[in-house]
């Protein structure tokens, strides 16, 4: 498949593999994620999916909202099934009984079936190279099954397993670093995306379908009925994410570091904790906690992607 | 022409997996079927068979692994044993329910705790609903036989279900024994390429894997079970066919010197050669005995096992499993339920016996027999009868 | 799909339950679910495709115009195409049926 980048204009033209339809909540960032990346993959690709909001959401039988060759079985074995599909795949067109161009082989999973129960499965495909993508669609939370806690979940949101209490701040741990342990396994590439900045999801998504060998791709989805904030505020929310180093636009290509959106000046955290709900009961000293880490964290990236650029001169 | 090789059963299972040009191979190594995936690794590694082989980091993620495999159309293999079938317990319905052409040896090996290596079916009575078709093997020669007839029947498209060989641990699967193998056209001809009718394909899309609410879900799972009942008229001819061309002809249930029992004996695997032993001795002395040997597990023999019993007073069946707190060994229920409404049936009598690899001698068998025509007469306080076990 | 779901018998399921027919869910009228609606301003859009861009539905099409309107079919009002367009042509509208 060649890369090559997407403009809108190019993309108004692509037919949408993700159909229109589906039961996705009003403003879903995640249902937005997956439209965009089935335009950026194409026709010529199966998708396995697992159980999660993405799935529910449009596969009710007799009904499917997917145009392209979809497969879901259970919760924790995305990147299991998708090395048995990449596996068969390779099989048959090797002992040609396939006539097979090659086709994009894409997990899709929730942070709860990556970070969680899927956290064996991806290391074992990602440890064993097979050539596939996986994206981590990114919600924060086990949304589908009425927002419970995740390894995802960022510290201090209030979720229905680590409530907001008169003992506890909500979520007590910090969000565990996915594109991380994903590039701890030394595949060649790891990308961070969110939706609010479509051409480079999309462009990543190319480029990680492209990739011999497994690509990784951690997608931030905002999630108005979880994160308890407006419908209309997906995209501005996405952004601020951004925009405060909450998450950050990255790419870590055979190791090294590169920095897809560089805000000049990182906004303040709380100007993307105050439109959600789930972190209304913060404190002032909890959210300064916050802002430190994320400063913190941000620090660590932008040093990173420095040796690579120290490396470079 | 086959050949006749004297070989470890593991080994000679790889070596039809081979001769079927499977696709892709899913492997987990657990003891006591290790010989089984380590041989087919060197296969693949001296390139005497293309398939890919994925080494799984678990026994769940070898079934997923099957999943999309078979999804795309190609011939999957694995095997397993006893925690490695517990651990990929979630994907054996699916794999079924989705009817993913998938074929697996279990190598029977006793269920934890405490851990047990050993040879019994606690594993293969755990997976008994989930949709497969099970045959169970009594030697090197039936295991190899079938994993070959597995591929057609599991492949089969009025089948199109995966398929579970199960073999003892041990007593079978590590012995060395003489088996005719056959050669690579005779296989050729008897066994079709794999054409699953919808696979995932970009030029024709298909979801698989849809949910379902209760409006329609138990539509799908009745659907599900009509096929399984219906695979069994394509399993009788697929071993029809298959003792046309290798002589060797396989039936659900065998029935061994039992036309004019009394007393029959019932065992499924290894079992049944010990016990036909014990049933010649018997025969010898004048005593009207003897065995049936189960073969054909899921979809279940109703037809051939009430015809087996006709004319018995007596059948006990050996169990090599515990139900706990059940009424009886697990194939003793299934037994006494298939034979309910029959006007005419034997008593059923239900012993436990052979776990966790506990050997029953031929000795073992004839005190098996006695003492269950003794419960036959007088009756019996316990719901089973428990072999073996020191008091 | 002729039959709706709770018509189907068990005989009419695809083997596997699978799905042949792709897209077919797309019959379902998310629409029923908004509560207010985008209204486009043709005179401060410049077709820039940001809102057919964002679209989680991805409902917003492109008419003969060149202009991109919601389908209505489908559009589940969730205003943010009324909040992304940096020309402010699109309002939303409390939907009154």
């Amino acid at each position: 498949m060649e890369k090559r980048t997407i403009s809108f204009r190019q993309l108004v033209d692509r037919e949408e593999l993700f159909l229109p339809g589906h039961r996705a909540c009003i403003g879903c960032g995640e249902a937005l994620a997956v439209r965009l990346a089935c335009k950026a993959l194409g026709r010529n690709s199966i998708v396995v999916s697992v159980t999660g909001c993405i799935e529910i959401i449009s596969s009710q039988l007799p009904y499917t909202s997917w145009r392209l060759p979809w497969i879901h079985t259970l919760f924790e074995n995305a990147a299991a099934v998708a090395s048995g599909v990449e596996a068969g795949l390779k099989a048959m067109t090797r002992k040609e009984r396939r006539p097979t161009p090659e086709i994009n082989v894409v997990a899709m999973a929730g942070d709860g079936g990556t970070s969680d129960i899927g956290l064996q499965a991806l290391s074992g495909a990602l440890e064993r190279g097979h050539n596939f993508l996986y994206l981590c669609f990114d919600n924060e939370a086990y949304m589908n099954t009425g927002i419970q806690r995740s390894s995802a979940t960022p510290y201090g949101a209030s979720t229905t397993t680590s409530p907001a209490g008169k003992m506890s701040i909500g979520q007590v741990t910090w969000k565990k670093d996915m594109p991380a342990i994903a590039a701890a396994h030394n595949i060649p590439y790891v990308a961070t995306a969110c939706p609010s900045y479509p051409r480079d999801l999309m462009n990543k998504v190319i480029k990680g379908a492209a990739t011999p060998g497994p690509a990784y791709i951690h997608i931030l989805s905002v999630c108005p009925t979880g994160w308890r904030s407006l419908p209309e505020l997906t995209i501005e929310i996405g952004r601020l994410a951004v925009q405060t180093g909450i998450f950050p636009l990255y790419e870590i290509e055979n190791g090294e570091y590169k920095l897809n959106v560089s805000p000049p000046k990182l906004k303040p955290v709380q100007d993307y904790l105050k439109l959600q709900g789930r972190f209304r009961h913060l404190s002032e000293e909890t959210i300064t906690e916050i802002q430190h880490r994320v400063d913190k964290e941000y620090a660590k990236l932008m040093d990173k992607i420095a040796r690579r650029q120290g490396l470079n001169n | 022409m086959a050949k006749r090789v004297g070989t470890e059963v593991s080994v000679a299972i790889s070596e039809v997996v081979k001769l079927a040009n499977a696709d892709v191979i899913a492997a987990y190594p657990i003891t006591p079927q290790t010989h089984i995936v380590e041989h087919l690794a060197e296969l693949v590694a001296d390139g005497e068979l293309d398939a890919e082989y994925i080494p799984v980091e678990s026994e769940h993620s070898a079934m997923s692994a099957c999943l999309g495999a078979s999804a795309v159309g190609a011939r999957t293999f694995t095997a397993t044993a006893g925690q490695g079938l517990e651990l990929m317990h979630e994907v054996l319905y699916v794999a079924s329910s989705m009817r993913l052409p998938v074929v697996m040896t279990v190598v029977n090996r006793a269920l934890s705790s405490p851990l047990s290596v050993w040879n019994d079916h606690s594993d293969a009575m755990s997976v008994r609903d989930t949709g497969w078709i099970q045959i169970f093997v009594e030697n090197g020669q039936e295991a190899i036989d079938n994993v070959i007839c597995a591929f057609r029947i599991a492949e089969d498209h009025k089948v199109l279900l995966p398929v579970m060989i199960h073999l003892d641990g041990f007593y079978l699967s590590h012995m060395i024994e003489p088996m005719l193998l056959p050669e690579q056209d005779e296989v050729d001809k008897f066994l079709p390429k794999n054409d699953y009718p919808l696979p995932l394909d970009p030029a024709k899309p298909v979801s698989m894997g849809d949910f379902a609410p209760p409006i329609i879900y138990p539509e799908a799972k009745w659907a599900q079970e009509v096929n399984l009942t219906a695979a069994k008229e394509v399993i009788l001819q697929c071993w029809d066919e298959f003792g046309n061309r290798f002589q060797r002809y396989y039936s659900p249930v065998e029935c061994y010197h039992c036309e004019d029992a009394d007393v029959l004996l019932l065992t499924m695997g290894s079992f049944s050669e010990t016990a036909s032993m014990a049933i010649d001795k018997m025969r010898k002395e004048g005593r009207n005995v003897g065995l049936i040997k189960l073969r054909l597990w899921r979809p279940f023999p109703f037809d051939e096992i009430r015809l087996a019993v006709k004319k018995a007073e007596v059948l006990i069946v050996l169990d090599r499993a515990l139900s706990f707190g059940g009424p009886s060994g697990p194939v003793c229920s299934e037994i006494r339920s298939a034979l309910y409404s029959e006007e005419k049936k034997p008593k059923v009598i239900s012993f436990v016996g052979g776990l966790g690899g506990r050997d029953i001698t031929v000795a073992g068998f004839e005190d098996i027999v006695n003492r269950g025509i003794e419960i036959s007469q007088k009756g019996s306080e316990k719901e089973f009868e428990i072999f073996g076990v020191r008091e | 799909m002729t039959k709706s779901e709770s018509e189907l018998t068990w005989k009419d399921l695809e083997i596997g339950f699978i799905v042949t027919e792709p897209g077919n869910a797309s019959q379902y009228k998310t629409g029923d679910w908004r509560s207010q609606r985008p209204i486009l301003d043709k005179e401060k859009c410049n077709k820039c495709t940001l809102c057919y861009i964002f679209c989680p539905e991805g409902c917003i099409e492109r008419n003969a115009e060149g202009y991109f309107e919601a389908n209505l079919f489908y559009c589940k009002g969730c205003g943010i195409c009324a909040e992304e367009c940096r020309r402010k042509a699109i309002t939303m509208v409390e939907e009154v049926e």
